[in-house]
């Protein structure tokens, strides 16, 4: 590498080695000492979750579970976590509603994303300046507004937008809209469009390129952003906790985790369980998709 | 590089376009116009959540209340700027708005200054190191924030939380005595020191993940250069690393102040109920005027959600300016 080490091998290997790596010791314990900051309480919550009423509620804490069990598992899967309704509800509306607010989302986003990346039109620019500001107004700011808007049209309409599911389903689809198109974009701007008309040349239909030649190259984006999408929805609470209120039947997993916690605070048992089991789909997704979270948030702001 | 793509596909857009008018103006192959492809998008987003912004305003100069809702009721009447005038005199409010800056500061000083700390670290650290401590990181920054929030409740429980226990068992002449029963969560300052923890936690990975992806992209001819001349570790990065990331600093300190500002989900597991106005933060004070101080009163809500916006506005220009500089909008 360096000058000395070529032209003294043995001497300078001999000397430096173990001076270096002593030297860079305080690296190596800082590293460890910023992994553990990051999974501990992560571990702690699994932790917890695994340990018996008895391990929990002492003031000798163990570092592992000493007799691990699944009873806080058990109960907050076959218990009612809310009287009345049991965890696979809350889980399913949990699903319904994220998983219809990624799919409205990832087709809205692409069609958006198309029309940015391949067109050029007067109001383009301000399509994107406006998906940039949104992107930043925070839902506590708006939550107000947005629940006397469905509220009133509730009121007008006869349809029920508070108290279930559809009400949510609309306002992840469009918090998410954002950054998916701006995500998006940057994936179709990449297919050359040579691609695409060397197609059209050998007589191919619009549906036929868009299908066979730009879906297999974008798809990749669009799984990233959907994952992000999910991910959003996901952990969602502020609105769910606004628009759902009282109607328990149809609470997301973050609120009635919360809702638990208000009423059962003592039961740390099966908080941390439901915690755990509110985590893990995210922790899956995340690291699918954790470089590219980097580069959507920073956008260009990264080169190379 | 990603621009250039771009710029090259446009050129050769305009090129087909041209060649297409041209020479087969018989083609009917007439492609969708760009406005139809946007419209669903656009107007999902401009009912949702643009028209709300508008409101927003509106309602803070009304006195909207819950009344106003019920049928069969008169509508909100204007109210000019009492609401501001109400805001501007009240000495809570000031306390509130004070504690919003002075946390939010604190969150974003904190995780900048670790996060490119650590980014650094991982740059220095072997690759199979580096490795697993991102993957630790990881997990930091997945966690839901209701759960991250649940679980340093867990840990600073009084009693049996194990920071408690923990500080109850070291020696009184290093941390003092009486940790035993110390709750965290009733004084602003020891709830405040737990939030900015959890935030920290949460998003120092991020920062540090940004930084690292930064350096990797510095020639490591400028350090050696710098290294030549007798710099220091301090100097280099002054000198080197902070002149050559500083778009990339300033995008991930206008995107941490966004963020924290608005903090509502921890707090609100922490603080646990909306009893004690001395921990209130803006975004807390909001959706307490308007969801659970009886009457709720949306018209106060909505003026401090504008001071609020306003706040995140002035930062958002600015990330605008930084997106338009680096050609993020066209």
């Amino acid at each position: 590498m360096s000058a000395t080490s070529t032209a003294a091998p043995n001497r300078g290997g001999y000397r430096r080695s173990p001076l270096r790596r002593l030297r860079s010791l305080p690296l190596y314990l800082a590293g460890a000492a910023v992994f553990l900051f990051s999974v501990f309480p992560v571990y702690w919550m699994v932790a917890t979750a695994f340990k018996p009423v008895g391990e929990i509620f002492t003031r000798n804490q163990t570092f592992f579970p000493q007799a691990p069990t699944l009873e806080h598992f058990d109960r907050v899967l076959n218990g009612q976590l809310i009287p009345g309704v049991n965890f696979w509800q809350f889980l399913g509306n949990s699903l319904v509603v994220t998983l219809g607010a990624v799919g409205m989302g990832a087709f809205l986003s692409l069609l958006a994303a198309m029309a940015v990346a391949r067109f050029r039109f007067k109001l383009r620019t301000a399509f994107i300046i406006l998906l940039l500001i949104i992107q930043m107004v925070p839902m506590e700011a708006m939550i107000i507004s947005i629940f006397i808007n469905f509220r009133q049209l509730s009121d007008a309409t006869g349809a029920q937008l508070l108290g279930n599911l559809s009400g949510l389903l609309i306002v992840y689809t469009a918090v998410s809209l954002p950054i998916t198109i701006l995500m998006l974009r940057g994936f179709v701007v990449a297919v050359p469009k040579e691609l695409e008309e060397a197609a059209a040349i050998d007589g191919a239909s619009g549906w036929t390129i868009f299908w066979r030649i730009l879906m297999p190259l974008v798809a990749p984006g669009l799984v990233a952003a959907s994952i992000f999408a999910f991910i959003t929805a996901w952990n969602e609470f502020i609105v769910a906790l606004t628009f759902l209120g009282r109607s328990t039947d149809n609470y997301t997993l973050p609120l009635t985790l919360s809702y638990y916690f208000g009423r059962f605070g003592t039961e740390w048992g099966p908080i941390m369980a439901a915690s755990t089991l509110l985590t893990i789909p995210v922790m899956i997704f995340f690291l699918f998709v954790q470089r590219r979270m980097v580069s959507g948030l920073t956008m260009g702001a990264v080169k190379g | 590089m990603a621009h250039t793509v771009e710029r090259a596909a446009d050129r050769g857009k305009e090129g087909t376009v041209r060649v297409t008018a041209d020479s087969a103006p018989k083609r009917r192959r007439k492609p969708p116009t760009p406005y139809l492809l946007i419209a669903p998008a656009l107007i999902l987003l401009a009912v949702v959540l643009l028209w709300p912004i508008v409101q927003m305003v509106w309602y803070s100069l009304t006195s909207f209340t819950t009344r106003n809702l019920l049928p069969n009721q008169p509508g909100p009447e204007w109210n000019n700027f009492a609401h501001y005038q109400r805001l501007l005199t009240d000495p809570e409010f000031w306390t509130i708005l004070r504690n919003t800056v002075v946390v939010c500061v604190l969150m974003v000083g904190i995780t900048m200054v670790l996060g490119t700390l650590i980014g650094i670290l991982l740059h220095k650290l072997p690759k199979w190191f580096s490795t697993i401590v991102s993957v630790g990181m990881m997990l930091a920054w997945a966690t839901p924030a209701l759960s991250a929030s649940l679980v340093f409740r867990w840990l600073f429980l009084p009693e049996r939380g194990l920071v408690n226990v923990t500080l109850d068992r070291l020696p009184d002449w290093l941390v003092g005595s009486g940790w035993l029963e110390y709750n965290w969560f009733l004084q602003p300052g020891s709830l405040f020191t737990i939030l900015i923890t959890v935030i920290v936690w949460q998003s120092f990975p991020f920062v540090a993940v940004s930084v690292l992806a930064g350096l990797k992209s510095i020639p490591n001819e400028l350090y050696e250069a710098a290294k030549m001349d007798g710099a220091s570790a301090w100097k280099s990065f002054w000198n080197v690393t902070f002149p050559m990331l500083r778009p990339l600093f300033a995008l991930l300190l206008v995107l941490q102040i966004i963020w924290d500002l608005r903090v509502f989900t921890q707090l609100y597991i922490l603080a646990n109920s909306f009893q004690n106005k001395d921990v209130y933060l803006l975004s807390y004070y909001i959706y307490q005027q308007g969801f659970s101080a009886s009457p709720a009163n949306y018209g106060m809500g909505s003026a401090i959600a504008v001071v609020m916006t306003l706040m995140i506005l002035a930062v958002t220009a600015y990330y605008l300016r930084i997106m338009i500089r680096q050609g993020e909008t066209r």
